[in-house]
């Protein structure tokens, strides 16, 4: 019989348990990207309202909510792609390495190899394998065919490509499936090694095997690059993501562990998409 | 955040379904109420006719059981429930189990019922069972009730009526005790009459977890194993 006073614990020490999962959720010490109050206007029409947020280094951040919520609108201003657009106005800052993304000074180029992107349609090049791969690194100058075959068999090895396309490298990267295609363009991204990686629907044109092999490639890469993902999929956020921030209406809703937001949100607007009851 | 008022889901059937889901576990509460209910009557009227058909009901509570639990599964499996939903679906199944445990300790009572139904019956027609049954009988209903309405505060008042019925089970030890020493040949009725008493004050603690899972559906958080005042810190800190 228990007393009032003595708790009920059978033995267990929820204090530990809890500092245990508090510590999980904390143990991001470094910071990949600082968004500072950043507003983006298409024209009159503003698409992002203040945007504040961290994400954080080596680990995967997904942004999730209904079409048109400017989730990939911020994305595309990680590596300035809104550049290419007439009549956008952009507002606040972006900080990589305490440096502000869009100040004057920044060579686009350079801030892209630091940045890469891919994007929902698999788009390699009209070439080989190899020369898909080899492509970022050429351009930078690389000549040694020894150093390139170095980086195109470890890049194609992290992007879980190697065994299946290594006797035939100079063959049209065309020949592939759309999963591997993807796969390429992964491995072509990561091969100038960058610090982030932004993937915007990498998998909603593929099939249900194709998209877990990509799911999977997500979490072996994090180990090396930090990972920002935006999906339309919320069980794919769900299960590839640390991190999941959702979006609405050009604000940042919530932005929380992953765990936590897919089983107690703090925001009813979170709630209500997560669960199916938007709209 | 109030869910007791939530918008409806795109797919209307999932509400119909999560609608179904919580009617059969308020349906499978009642038959539990109502088969502790007949098991206390039974005893305390020494009616052995009704202890068998505790016993008989037993059988359907734990189908219940069972049917219940396949639709959760079926739900994870096709609706793959997030937020509200998923703890609704995981309150449920525990809860559940619960309720299935709180049949069988009826039937355990029913059964003393049938025992004792032959021997001899003390004076106060076994009054302090009795009551210790009213008492856990509250709990359950007003353990099933928080369910349905979805209220936490309500929740912890349940859950802290389990402390006088651990006070009543002890006294009910204690004079169990005394008689057993008074009078040796009352041995095998006294313990009888002691595990009834036991089974009922285990009705207590199932009713009280089901309470623990209402606070982990409203609040989402888990209060299993605490202290009754740090769970209704958590009640009422996060409001």
């Amino acid at each position: 019989m228990s007393d009032s006073s003595t708790p009920k614990t059978h033995g267990i020490n929820i204090d530990a348990l809890k500092s245990k999962q508090s510590t999980t959720a904390n143990d991001v010490t470094e910071t990949a990207l600082t968004v500072k109050d950043l507003k983006l206007f298409y024209g009159e029409k503003q698409a992002l309202n203040g945007i504040n947020m961290t994400i954080p280094k080596e680990r995967v951040t997904a942004f999730i909510g209904p079409s048109g919520c400017g989730k990939s609108t911020l994305l595309r201003c990680f590596n300035r792609m809104n550049d290419l657009l007439d009549d956008v106005r952009i507002e606040g800052q972006i900080m990589l390495h305490d440096q502000d993304i869009y100040h004057r000074s920044v060579d686009i180029a350079a801030l892209r190899r630091q940045v890469g992107m891919v994007f929902q349609k698999p788009n390699p090049f009209p070439k080989s394998i190899y020369e898909n791969v080899a492509y970022g690194l050429r351009l930078m100058g690389v000549k040694d065919r020894r150093t390139l075959d170095e980086v195109i068999e470890r890049s194609l090895r992290r992007a879980a490509l190697w065994d299946e396309v290594k006797d035939r490298l100079h063959d049209s990267a065309f020949g592939l499936s759309g999963g591997q295609q993807q796969r390429l363009v992964i491995a072509r991204a990561i091969a100038i090694e960058p610090e982030v990686l932004l993937l915007d629907e990498p998998a909603s044109a593929l099939d249900p095997i194709s998209t877990l092999k990509i799911e999977e490639l997500i979490y072996e890469l994090k180990s090396k690059f930090t990972i920002v993902i935006v999906t339309h999929n919320m069980q794919q956020a769900a299960r590839v993501s640390d991190y999941t921030a959702f979006m609405y209406m050009g604000d940042l809703v919530e932005l929380s562990d992953t765990n936590k937001l897919f089983t107690n949100p703090k925001q009813k607007q979170t709630e209500d998409y997560i669960t199916g009851r938007y709209g | 955040m109030d869910k007791t008022n939530q918008p409806h889901h795109i797919s209307q059937q999932f509400d119909v379904e999560l609608e179904n889901l919580r009617n059969r576990v308020f349906a499978m509460g009642g038959l539990v109420e109502e088969q502790v209910k007949k098991a206390v009557t039974a005893l305390s009227e020494g009616n052995s006719d009704l202890a068998e058909e505790v016993k008989k009901g037993d059988i359907k509570v734990n189908a219940m059981e069972v049917e219940i639990d396949e639709e959760c599964t079926h739900i994870i499996a096709r609706r793959q429930p997030t937020a509200s939903d998923l703890r609704l679906v995981i309150a449920v199944i525990k809860t559940i189990t619960d309720l299935e445990r709180i049949g069988d300790q009826a039937e355990k009572v029913a059964r003393m019922g049938i025992d004792l139904a032959e021997m001899e019956r003390p004076r106060n027609g076994y009054i302090e069972i009795e009551s210790l049954g009213n008492h856990v009988q509250v709990m359950i209903s007003g353990a099933l009730d928080a369910f349905v309405r979805m209220d936490a505060e309500a929740a912890v008042q349940i859950a802290k009526m389990d402390l006088k019925v651990d006070h009543e089970y002890e006294s009910i030890m204690r004079q169990n005790i005394t008689f057993m020493m008074e009078d040796p040949r009352s041995i095998k009725r006294v313990l009888g009459a002691t595990w009834a008493a036991r089974a009922l004050e285990r009705i207590g603690d199932h009713a009280k977890n089901i309470c623990e899972y209402v606070i982990y559906l409203v609040k989402g958080k888990d209060v299993r194993h605490t202290s009754l005042e740090q769970l209704e810190k958590e009640v009422t800190n996060s409001n």
